[in-house]
């Protein structure tokens, strides 16, 4: 599909003689489902589909449904949303807070506080992409009565983007301004054009707490809210009690304001543990309604499964297992610092290295061995939402071919069958985080590199340290002092721009900025800066994703970045219940829909 | 002797500060940081990272967070957790019961077993008992903790379907039903702690009673015509006491600072896992306050065996 | 109390001179009518001489992988079976075997060593050497083991393997690091035995006949307080080879690919169910050597103990 098929397909949407669900239907065909599709419709000027994204909800009354038992391997410590440090922790708070909206799996947005989804139409999007007006569903109640109104959904803002409060939200609130209308109406206001709107108030974000309960603790006393452990929420389901890193418990609230919701008459999430026993708790003994992240090797998830009691649900998003090639030497200081920007990595700085590395890479041998369905190959750094998928990219698993590329540009083999060029041998330390998928992947690059005269010297940091901010520690992944590493990165949003910001030029992890840089590979492109700042200000959807697939190629053409496996996150789940899961929201996005066929 | 007492609870204030220090100099040194899951989520710039880090007071020179630390435990605040932003004594105390059955209970098991095996081994060495039970104890001790407690879930949970393998702490029961419940789910912990420590403890226990089973004074008694079970309880079991009140001693501290991997195998929210997670966070506060409690029972549990040497053994003279 | 003074004597025999019967043969000679002890001896040789030659013999390499040969049983071609990534396990248990045999020894040595030294020193010395050394005890005990172990990779693994390579500079910090762990127990044991022991009244005559006080703790104390030393020490040996594979968790262990038999066992737990062999072989490997570790202990201590009149 062309830009102008495209064009001509959003006109007709805007004259009434094609339906915006028939649009949708029809971008879904040519691999277009995104968030964007609705994305493109309400920018261009055409309201967004109904959200028919959300399967159908069949219960026919509030409550009866018994207990719903979920288990996750990491405990949640807090029931905070704003200091919610990891998933686990945004989880256990989204049992209890509300967003306006959330992502539904194809990345529609689906109204949860908002009593529709702004667009230009409904003159919720401003035509220049400046500012977002919400209006809020009436009749919504906090659980302990008062009114939810738009003073709190201003409060939040102030609250995140007070430094003083040292939430973690802070990034999606600092830099709009949210004005209240009226009681029930809020504006959103973007410095400047802005693309992707749908951020602040959205999603894992978004969750609104209530100001009465937080207004006397919005500074730096935010941690002695007596909220913080006991949520007031707007949710389906009300605190009962809470045990940090072990237990979480809610009932039916009856107040709801969605009807004949929820199902459950309580709710029990458990936490701690490992992620095999986990799905052993719900796929061989049935003792668990629901388990979260299975990062469990498939084979053992497909055995699990053919005891008959439950299934493994994949649910796609944007995470990446990828390998990184350093463009820098971590072996060679500068002004006391290694891998410095001055530098070059002696061998990854001949483009036939960096081809030899990606030959030796048996994303077949991943999939099918290692991550299974929770990890199909991939030749692309950026995979989703479709629509920003490139189809330009290749990968292939050669050892003959990377022998080829090596003899070619002149690295031959020494005696001790390691091949070296003026001086430089090549030999590598790979590290990545203690992991076992990741490390049965080192092996098996090792086992290959080995076979074409790469000598692969294999690392593993324990993941609180690798993934650390620990400016002192050599290990972090953002210093990355070893020639290749390894690690997932996740898209939380089903927008690119955040997740495509890191191999711009000014983003190079440094000393100069404590190594806090997301350009950590700290490889440098001038057209890939230039693309990137032409989509920031893109307000027209289909160049913008064409400016993103340019970006996919060139970080993914340059070899520097080795695209490995997607990563669909991997839950298990009993065959009877019936839940509602999305890659771009929290798996508790829409829990209050959860229910059990009988 | 209540003047060695008086000295040495004296000395422990000094010492116990000592080990504070060096606890919090380590912990400050440790590398990592608090927010592993926000570094690869690209929608969290590093600045609110680093800005998290200063408002934690991560970046404060070590002295003056000592300074700030014991100035606050002194007023008896033990802190806030870095994770759960919540004081760290409700942590605990949250856990703390949990903690004491579970774990104290494995202790009391391993030395129920490990007194009367021992013992009896020893005064039929190398008889078909001993040399099935050391072979049992050598069994015991050569799996690690995280295999036989994946033994038993397989066996118990899985294959038969007899008892739970995930730990809740709110059994909705009452009376009979919630003790059934509890002994049902507590069961498999307990002896996996419980063999395992007990392997050991057998060991030992065997190996001090053979010490003194052939000592004079056993003989004198023997040749007296006592009878063999008054010989037994009486002259040689008191007198193997030592290295077994030496080990039981260090164990008992284990009993509040919980049992890592066992806790985790069967999700038993004790205080074990209350450290291994707060370690791997790095949440400071927390492993601090565990480790330091940690520490004081050390010291009260090393002196009271320094104590119980000389009820056991009347000529031990303190200086 | 005659007999006290017998024991003294025979003690005293142990490590030197002595008329007639040598002392070492007397203790050999007990050691060998251990049947038990003998056996064990012959069962670690061979475990020791399986892992230094085995590899020589069995030349299958232990990183070769086979997709088509995933999880298999014991077959003529892989006499252990595979792992999940058909790699040889006979191969990979031999190799590991010289990784896990030398650490558990290294480790217990050093663990053994520091325990017995520090347990002498202040059971023999009491009031203030005591007092200090008792105090570093604790210390050690309350140490929380992994924030520490992060701390010593983070200062010492680069310098240590610069200076020494990698495979010795992490064996090294392994064997520092295990034994720096478990010393403590071991130091305590052998204080409190010394405490009872330094009044008993042989050793009040060896006093009073002169003998100084090196030759006192050598000769006459430090013998009879070895009873639970060799019990720690084979209890230590296992506990160190399962130690070894926790620690390559952390990062501070070998790298994730080198097979040793405590890393093989965390490997294969997950699929116990599916393939029990992988399990099975390294922790047959881990029992036996516990097994006729404490065995030959046995032996020893029977063989050693002045008391002891041969029966068995």
């Amino acid at each position: 599909m062309t830009e102008n098929d495209l064009r001509r397909l959003l006109a007709r949407v805007k004259e009434g003689t094609l339906s915006r669900r028939g649009f949708v239907k029809r971008m879904a065909a040519v691999g277009f489902t995104a968030p964007m599709a609705t994305q493109l419709l309400a920018i261009t000027g055409a309201a967004p589909a109904a959200a028919q994204s959300v399967p159908e909800y069949k219960p026919t009354r509030r409550g009866g449904g018994g207990a719903l038992k979920i288990l996750y391997w990491q405990a949640a410590t807090l029931l905070n949303p704003h200091f919610a440090v990891g998933t686990t922790n945004q989880e256990a708070s989204r049992v209890f807070y509300e967003p306006l909206a959330g992502w539904a799996a194809d990345g529609t947005l689906y109204p949860i506080l908002a009593a529709e989804i702004p667009s230009v139409e409904n003159r919720g999007l401003a035509e220049d992409g400046r500012s977002v007006t919400w209006k809020l569903k009436r009749g919504v109640k906090w659980h302990d009565g008062q009114d939810f109104s738009a003073d709190d959904v201003v409060f939040n803002w102030e609250y995140a983007r007070n430094p003083a409060v040292a939430g973690v939200s802070i990034g999606s609130y600092r830099d709009v301004n949210v004005v209240k209308v009226d009681d029930y109406t809020v504006r959103v206001e973007f410095q400047k054009p802005t693309p992707f709107w749908a951020d602040a108030f959205v999603a894992s974000r978004g969750l609104i707490i209530p100001k009465h309960l937080f207004k006397d603790y919005a500074g730096s006393n935010a941690r002695d809210a007596p909220t913080n452990l006991r949520p007031v929420g707007t949710g389906a389901y009300r605190y009962v009690s809470f045990a940090p890193g072990d237990m979480l418990r809610a009932e039916l609230n009856p107040n709801y304001h969605r009807e004949n919701r929820p199902y459950f008459d309580t709710l029990e999430i458990k936490g701690g543990g490992d992620a095999v026993s986990a799905a052993r708790a719900v796929l061989q003994t049935g003792d668990f309604d629901y388990a979260w992240n299975l990062a469990v090797e498939d084979e053992i998830l497909k055995r699990l499964e053919a005891a008959g009691r439950g299934k493994v649900n994949i649910v796609e998003g944007g995470g990446i297992e990828f390998i990184q090639l350093n463009a820098t030497d971590p072996n060679q200081e500068v002004d006391g610092e290694r891998a410095s920007i001055r530098t070059e990595h002696p061998a990854f700085r001949d483009p036939a290295v960096r081809q030899a590395m990606s030959y030796l890479v048996d994303r077949n041998a991943l999939e099918q061995f290692i991550y299974g369905r929770g990890g199909p190959a991939t030749a692309n750094f950026l995979n989703n939402p479709p629509r920003f998928r490139s189809t330009n990219m290749r990968w292939e698993f050669s050892i003959q071919k990377a022998n080829e590329v090596l003899d070619a540009a002149g690295w031959a083999r020494g005696r001790d069958g390691i091949r070296a060029k003026n001086g430089t041998r090549l030999k590598f330390v790979f590290q990545t985080s203690v992991n076992a998928p990741r490390q049965r992947t080192q092996a098996i690059v090792k086992q290959a590199a080995q076979r074409a005269g790469i000598d692969i010297e294999l690392k593993s940091v324990t993941a609180s340290v690798f993934f650390s901010a620990d400016v002192a520690n050599p290990d972090t992944y953002t210093k990355f002092f070893a020639d290749m590493q390894m690690y997932t990165t996740t898209m939380p949003q089903a927008d690119p721009q955040l997740f495509m910001n890191q191999y711009v030029s000014w983003e190079i992890s440094s000393k100069a900025n404590n190594w806090q840089g997301r350009n950590i590979v700290r490889w440098r492109n001038e057209e890939y800066d230039r693309v990137y700042r032409e989509a920031e200000g893109e307000l027209d959807p289909v160049k913008r994703a064409a400016l993103f697939i340019r970006m996919n190629d060139l970080i993914v053409g340059s070899n520097h970045v080795i695209p490995l496996v997607k990563r669909p996150t991997v839950s298990g789940s009993l065959n009877n219940l019936r839940h509602i899961l999305s890659g771009w929201d929290n798996t508790h996005w829409l829990l209050s829909d959860w229910y059990r066929e009988t | 002797m209540f003047q060695y007492l008086i000295r040495r609870l004296l000395i422990a204030i000094p010492s116990l500060l000592g080990i504070s220090v060096i606890l919090f100099t380590v912990l400050a040194l440790a590398p990592g940081d608090p927010f592993e899951e926000l570094a690869t989520n690209p929608a969290i710039p590093p600045e609110v990272r680093a800005n998290l880090r200063a408002s934690l007071g991560m970046d404060d020179p070590i002295h003056l967070r000592y300074v700030a630390w014991l100035t606050s435990m002194l007023r008896g605040e033990w802190g806030f957790s870095f994770v759960s932003r919540i004081p760290v004594d409700q942590l605990i105390l949250q856990r703390l019961p949990t903690t004491i059955i579970v774990i104290g209970a494995s202790q009391v098991l391993a030395l129920a077993i490990a007194m009367p095996v021992g013992v009896y081994a020893a005064t039929r060495p190398y008889s078909l008992f001993d040399k099935v039970a050391n072979t049992l104890a050598f069994v015991g001790f050569s799996l690690p903790t995280f295999f036989t407690g994946l033994l038993l879930i397989m066996l118990f949970s899985i294959q038969l379907g007899w008892l739970p393998f995930v730990f809740r702490t709110d059994i909705e029961a009452t009376g009979w039903r919630w003790w059934w419940e509890m002994f049902r789910q507590s069961i498999m912990p307990i002896m996996v702690l419980g063999l395992f420590q007990g392997a050991a403890w057998t060991r030992f226990v065997r190996s001090a009673v053979l010490d003194v089973i052939r000592l004079d004074h056993v003989t004198t008694a023997r040749s007296k015509g006592l009878p063999e079970s008054v010989i037994t309880l009486k002259h040689v079991v008191r007198n193997a006491m030592i290295p077994v009140v030496t080990l039981v001693a260090l164990q008992m501290p284990v009993v509040f600072g919980g049992a890592i991997v066992t806790e985790q195998i069967f999700r038993v929210p004790g205080i074990g896992s209350l450290l291994i997670s707060a370690i791997l966070a790095n949440d400071t506060p927390v492993i601090m306050a565990v480790t330091f409690v940690f520490a004081t029972l050390v010291i009260f549990f090393n002196l009271l065996a320094d104590i119980l040497y000389g009820w056991l053994d009347p000529r031990i003279s303190y200086r | 109390m005659a007999g006290s003074t017998l024991a003294s004597a025979t003690v005293s025999a142990i490590p030197a001179a002595a008329p007639r019967v040598g002392p070492w043969r007397e203790a050999w000679r007990r050691f060998r009518k251990h049947r038990l002890a003998v056996l064990s001896a012959v069962i670690l040789g061979l475990l020791v001489l399986a892992v230094l030659i085995g590899p020589l013999v069995w030349q299958v390499p232990i990183d070769e992988i086979d997709f088509s040969a995933r999880l298999q049983g014991p077959s003529w071609e892989h006499p252990l079976g595979t792992d999940d990534l058909g790699q040889d396990l006979l191969a990979r248990i031999l190799y590991g075997g010289r990784i896990s045999l030398a650490v558990g020894f290294a480790a217990m040595a050093v663990a053994i060593f520091v325990g017995v030294l520090v347990g002498a020193v202040a059971g023999m010395a009491g009031g203030k050497v005591d007092t200090a050394l008792m105090w570093l005890t604790d210390l050690f005990l309350s140490l929380p083991e992994l924030p520490l172990l992060l701390l010593i990779i983070y200062l010492f693994r680069d310098t240590l393997t610069g200076l020494v390579g990698l495979e010795l500079g992490v064996f090294i910090l392994i064997v520092s690091v295990i034994g720096g762990f478990r010393w403590m127990p071991v130091a305590r044991l052998v204080r409190a035995q010394f405490f009872s022991l330094r009044e008993k009244e042989f050793v009040e005559a060896a006093r009073a006949l002169g003998a100084s006080r090196p030759r006192l703790v050598m000769r006459h104390i430090l013998p009879n307080a070895l009873g639970p030393v060799i019990v720690a020490a084979s209890i230590d040996v296992a506990a160190a080879i399962i130690a070894e594979s926790t620690l390559s968790f952390l990062g501070l262990g070998f790298p994730p690919d080198v097979p040793t038999w405590g890393r093989l066992l965390f490997d294969a737990k997950d699929n116990l169910d599916f393939a029990p062999h992988w399990a099975l072989f390294p922790g047959a490997a881990i029992f036996l050597t516990v097994l006729s570790i404490n065995f030959i202990g046995d032996g020893l201590r029977d063989a050693l103990d002045p008391r002891r009149i041969i029966s068995a």
